[in-house]
């Protein structure tokens, strides 16, 4: 468990972000990840009094504040009719509902885990953050960037009829995944994305839906380089690669042939 | 730092450190059925609910509770004694440790689901782990309270 001596609640995000420019402090989240370490902090922010924590869809594109909670993307209807069960399928094995009810969408993207079920997930689609110091900034170049300071204030998720499949593969039910794979098309145009390879996840666009589960299998065998650690050796989540992108991408067919 | 929160229906105001878990602070407060198990977020043991909502009370902040209503064991007696009843008739409580996170998780989800079915129930109560009962005998215990319930209203 991290220590703390102050705790900050700022009105704005302006103040959180000054804030945040301090050694020593910290914004927080829901806290789930941060209580895993031993940090010493100053300052604790919290970011739950600037209205961060809905879910909004306006001109054809959804914004969720980074207070939004996992579970609130598992239920949200609006997210539910543009992309079926996807975030359900994304969710679903993250440790429980209580803990889904507090670790924000905002948490999980900021600490760009490689294991992390959500930037799978949100890379599959075409999404945006927006960042209190940097501005907007395209999800995958967020997903590559070195960590910094800044505070992640909204993610803009754009509703352009791209569709999307989740799958992952755990050891046991709420275990972190030994390998995810999320697959979406836009028209023809198929994107296979892997995470917990252990690294980060990435995308591979330009493939065809045409093609087939087995041309994105061996594309995402041969495409995404995979290391090893006590969960699965590199050989093994390689293998997996391929299984967890043929089958994403059936359920893509199956929706839509 | 000041916080005022609702324990049951009751108001309290206390004075915490920034990096107090709830888990400590109600405890504090005297609802010792808030049990610490893990401590990292992975049994359900501490669950309570926070503004209606089960959440784990090891992984909050007593300060991030500030102005909300918490609900423990302690203000759901009736209804737990009304579950746990059909939890010992099926067996499903072994050595009980896991049964106050499990209960207060079960009670959630009777207010938040409408008719689950089974895998619904697995689904919701994924996060509270038990390391007797190999979950059947509560899974029977969890479908036999909710059809019980269904008909008493
Ligand atoms: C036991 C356990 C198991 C888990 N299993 C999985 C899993 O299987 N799959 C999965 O995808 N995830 C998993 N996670 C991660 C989890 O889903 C959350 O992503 C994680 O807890 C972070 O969310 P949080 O709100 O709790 O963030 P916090 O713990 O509050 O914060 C995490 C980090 O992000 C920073 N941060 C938070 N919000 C912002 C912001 N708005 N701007 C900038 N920085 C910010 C914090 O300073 C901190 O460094 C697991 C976590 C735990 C503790
Ligand atoms: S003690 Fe909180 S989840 Fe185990
Ligand atoms: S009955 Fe022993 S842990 Fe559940």
């Amino acid at each position: 468990m991290f220590t703390a001596q102050e705790y900050a609640r700022p009105a704005t995000l302006a103040e959180a972000y000054a804030l945040n420019q301090r050694r020593g402090n910290t914004i927080i989240g829901g806290g789930g990840w941060l209580r895993m370490g031993r940090q010493r902090f100053h300052t604790l922010i919290d970011l739950s009094g600037l209205g961060l924590d809905n879910i909004k869809e306006e001109d054809g594109r959804f914004t969720l504040g980074a207070m939004v909670t996992l579970r609130q993307m598992e239920l949200d209807r609006g997210l539910a009719g543009a992309f079926g069960p996807l975030f359900v399928d994304m969710a679903k094995h993250i440790v429980g509902i209580q803990f889904r009810n507090r670790a924000t969408l905002g948490g999980s993207l900021a600490a760009r885990f490689g294991f992390s079920d959500v930037l799978t997930c949100l890379l599959a689609l075409d999404c945006e953050v927006e960042l209190a110091g940097a501005g907007t900034v395209p999800l995958p170049r967020y997903a590559q960037m070195p960590y910094d300071r800044d505070v992640l204030a909204r993610v803009i998720l754009h509703k352009n009829g791209r569709r999307a499949a989740y799958e992952s593969t755990l050891i046991t039910h709420t275990d972190i995944p030994v390998l995810t794979c999320a697959a979406s098309a836009l028209g023809d145009s198929l994107r296979v994305v892997i995470g917990a390879r252990p690294g980060r996840a990435s995308a591979l666009d330009g493939l065809s839906l045409a093609d087939g589960p087995e041309r994105a299998a061996q594309a995402a065998r041969e495409y995404f380089s995979f290391g090893s650690n006590m969960r699965a050796s590199a050989q093994y989540r390689r293998h997996l690669a391929g299984v967890l992108a043929a089958r994403a991408v059936r359920r893509l067919q199956e929706v839509n042939p | 730092m000041n916080i005022t929160v609702t324990i049951n229906g009751t108001r309290h105001t206390g004075e915490v450190l920034p990096d107090l878990p709830l888990l400590d602070f109600l405890r504090g407060q005297g609802c010792l059925s808030v049990k610490r198990g893990c401590e990292t977020s992975n049994c359900g043991l501490c669950t309570v609910w926070l503004d209606g909502a089960p959440v784990l009370s090891c992984g909050v902040l007593a300060v991030q509770a500030d102005g909300r209503a918490i609900t423990t064991l302690e203000g759901l007696q009736e209804e737990a004694a009304q579950f746990g009843a059909f939890l010992a008739d099926e067996g499903g409580e072994q050595c009980g440790f896991c049964a106050p996170g499990l209960i207060m998780t079960v009670l959630a989800m009777a207010r938040e689901l409408d008719d689950p079915g089974e895998d619904e129930i697995r689904a919701y109560l994924a996060g509270n782990l038990c390391r007797c009962s190999g979950y059947q005998s509560q899974l029977r215990a969890i479908q036999k309270y909710l059809a019980w319930r269904k008909e008493e209203r």
